[in-house]
């Protein structure tokens, strides 16, 4: 009895130790090649086609570089560009400021901390279309804000940056810091709640006042998350699409088209894929601009 | 379900490989896009009517605003080689289709019909490629219409106006009397709607081909273009602020409920009334665009054939296309959607006034030269001028740019899309 179970112990413990080492390899493998095959595949494809006249369908005669320098003689897609200039700048720069702020407020040992929380976070839950949605009503004036303040009796106010060609690009920062600043809040919070305690003691026993511990020791220390947030953020704002679509479908006009709507025009509405691809590829080289240094700073660490 | 579809395949193999000559009906394969209300009703008609035949129809609907994502199945689907019977593709669009090479010929369908009779020559040219007929006209909108709420010009003390000039005068009266002159929705398409409107009612039918379908760079930026965008900045005094980015529909709402005197729209507009329960002579008013009586900008919806072999599925399309130019079809189609059969010489008792008005002047302009296609629904140029018109509008509207500018823009806008 005993000699059986163990004889066939044995070879059954080779093969889970076998199945045990090959399993992850097994599950990993079709997202790996998934993931080769449709985004890395795919880039090439896109960056092919970047460099041929495709128009309806897909040709693959390779012309040279002239998509890209039509590129940079489309109005619109100068306006997408400084669209996304402004949108980036604002949107990173107040989400921080923002996140900050209030993070290191709520890290104050104050009551109801959770509740606060879930509160800032909860934006995130919802997904940009309807942050979009909700905001074209709210910024709307014959809806929105603007109604319900005149109504309250103040006659002359007036708020329409969302049908105004100049401010509408802010309208989006606005919805967008809305729905992102929560999960800024979070990160930060999180990397405040890391910082040791024992180094603020020190300080506060040097004599160090509360601003200058937080200016000299606190957010020096959250570099990486700075780094994390920057990255991940700057990523949301390249890729901005949905918000946009939902919010002012890239109008008045095409006043707040972004190189994200600007590519989806050309390439699905228009019969430009050539086009449309060149103009993909130059998002790709922004979102590279912003990975590779961070990439790089990362890697650099361990050694 | 796999059991399943793995009996249907060996089935089919079985069908092809032994019994393909005794089949006589096969499947229709169809892409399309008109999911909503009165345009899925439309497309029931014509599946019942096949399958009446003994045809199968397979239903490929792609929903999606105007198209953008059925066109984008229909590529990847004509890319790996297996394109469907018959695609919703409307008009330049078919050449490109044709130039791909990947088209079906009608010519045997169409001549036993006698198409070239029932067709107005424009239209018949749209639908050829080569000179054969490549693709079936369902049915034809027009878009310079005008929807007049007339109780919104009683209360103003207004004429409803039939000449550009009239209009202004209108409009002011009716803005004193507190109303809203022009329902309009500040979306790129619908800028063009009524720009092309204002470039028919001041240049005339010969200006229009010249701009817009020959895109001819003096006609584009002429002191009669510079006119036109002069005319739109002065349609934008006359509507509201909260006008960018409203769907259509709202627009047409806003004359409904009396908000709003008129809304410049294609015949589509019509459903909105028909569904708020309004008599169309009483309750509102259909018009040519001022100072475009007697023209006519078209936008037909039809079907491109796909090349799909002999046999079966070859004998279904035909019969399809067989199909939708019969009255039967044209007619229950038409009245469902709202707008005018693409053929010619129907019985048409059960049109309303709005739409024998179309008819009467879709017959009467075809004759004078005055049928002319429509730029901002993509029937005159290719999607990518379209597109660069589009944007010029738009940005003259949304901007201060001076007429001028906005009509040499246009010239190198267009010229860099082509």
């Amino acid at each position: 009895m005993d000699t059986t179970t163990s004889s066939r112990a044995i070879p059954q413990k080779s093969l889970a130790d076998h199945f045990e080492d090959w399993l992850p390899k097994l599950v990993i493998s079709p997202t790996f090649l998934a993931a080769i095959f449709f985004v890395y595949g795919y880039i090439i494809w896109t960056a092919w086609l970047s460099l041929t006249k495709s128009r309806m369908l897909p040709k693959y005669d390779i012309e040279g570089f002239f998509q890209y320098g039509k590129l940079w003689t489309n109005d619109r897609w100068l306006v997408a560009l400084t669209n996304l200039g402004i949108y980036g700048t604002l949107f990173i720069g107040i989400c921080l400021g923002i996140g900050l702020l209030i993070a290191i407020l709520l890290d104050q040992r104050i009551r109801a901390e959770g509740a606060l929380r879930t509160i800032y976070l909860y934006p995130m839950a919802l997904s940009f279309i309807v942050t979009g949605t909700a905001w074209k009503w709210i910024l709307n004036p014959g809806l929105g804000l603007e109604k319900l303040v005149r109504e309250m009796g103040f006659e002359n106010f007036t708020f329409g940056w969302l049908t105004d060609s100049d401010m509408a690009i802010y309208t989006v920062v606005i919805a967008g810091v809305w729905q992102s600043a929560g999960f800024v809040i979070a990160l930060f919070l999180s990397g405040l709640r890391g910082v040791d305690d024992s180094i603020i003691k020190a300080a506060q026993v040097d004599g160090a006042s509360l601003p200058r511990i937080y200016w000299s020791i606190i957010i020096p220390s959250l570099r990486p998350v700075f780094f994390s947030t920057l990255m991940i953020l700057g990523h949301i704002a390249i890729k901005s699409f949905d918000l946009i679509m939902a919010l002012t479908g890239g109008g008045p006009g095409y006043a707040t088209d972004v190189p994200a709507t600007f590519m989806y025009t050309y390439t699905f509405t228009r019969n430009q894929i050539g086009f449309g691809s060149a103009s993909a590829m130059v998002m790709l080289g922004g979102v590279l601009a912003i990975v590779i240094p961070y990439l790089y700073s990362e890697l650099r660490k361990p050694r | 379900m796999i059991l399943n579809t793995l009996k249907k395949a060996s089935l089919a193999a079985l069908a092809t490989g032994v019994l393909s000559f005794t089949a006589s009906a096969g499947e229709v394969e169809v892409l399309h896009w008109w999911t909503s209300g009165g345009e899925a009703k439309s497309v029931a008609v014509l599946k019942q009517l096949l399958e009446k035949d003994g045809h199968t129809w397979k239903d490929f609907a792609v929903a999606g605003g105007g198209g953008e994502s059925a066109m984008t199945v229909l590529k990847s689907r004509v890319v790996s080689g297996k394109p469907p019977t018959a695609a919703q593709i409307k008009g330049p669009s078919i050449q490109e289709w044709g130039d791909e090479g990947v088209v079906a010929n009608l010519d045997s369908v169409a001549n036993a019909a006698g198409w070239d009779e029932l067709l107005p020559k424009v239209v018949s040219d749209v639908m050829k490629y080569d000179g054969n007929y490549v693709a079936v006209p369902v049915n034809v909108h027009r878009v310079n219409w005008m929807w007049v709420n007339p109780e919104v010009f009683e209360k103003a003390g207004a004429k409803i106006p039939s000449t550009w000039d009239g209009f202004v005068e209108a409009a002011e009266k009716i803005k004193a009397a507190g109303f809203i002159p022009v329902a309009h929705g500040g979306q790129a398409w619908q800028d063009s709607t009524t720009f092309e409107s204002l470039a028919l009612a001041i240049g005339g039918s010969q200006f229009y081909n010249d701009a817009f379908v020959k895109l001819d760079p003096k006609a584009l930026n002429s002191p009669t273009m510079v006119k036109v965008f002069e005319a739109l900045r002065t349609v934008k005094k006359y509507t509201d602020k909260d006008a960018p980015g409203r769907d259509w529909n709202l627009a047409t709402a806003m004359v409904i409920q009396g908000k709003a005197a008129m809304q410049f729209m294609g015949d589509w507009a019509k459903g909105e009334f028909t569904a708020a329960g309004k008599k169309p002579g009483t309750d509102y008013i259909c018009m040519a665009f001022p100072g475009t009586r007697g023209k006519f900008t078209f936008n037909i919806d039809s079907f491109v054939m796909f090349d799909v072999g002999g046999g079966d599925a070859k004998k279904a399309q035909d019969a399809m296309a067989r199909t939708i130019m019969e009255p039967k079809f044209q007619e229950i189609f038409n009245l469902n959607k709202g707008s005018i059969p693409a053929r010619l010489n129907m019985p048409r008792d059960k049109f309303d006034i709005c739409a024998h008005q179309s008819m009467d002047e879709f017959v009467g302009s075809s004759k004078t030269g005055d049928l002319v296609p429509s730029m901002a629904h993509g029937m005159s140029t290719f999607a990518a001028v379209q597109g660069a018109i589009y944007d010029t509008v738009t940005a003259f509207y949304n901007s201060d740019m001076s007429a001028q500018e906005a009509a040499q823009k246009l010239v190198s806008a267009v010229q860099s899309s082509m």
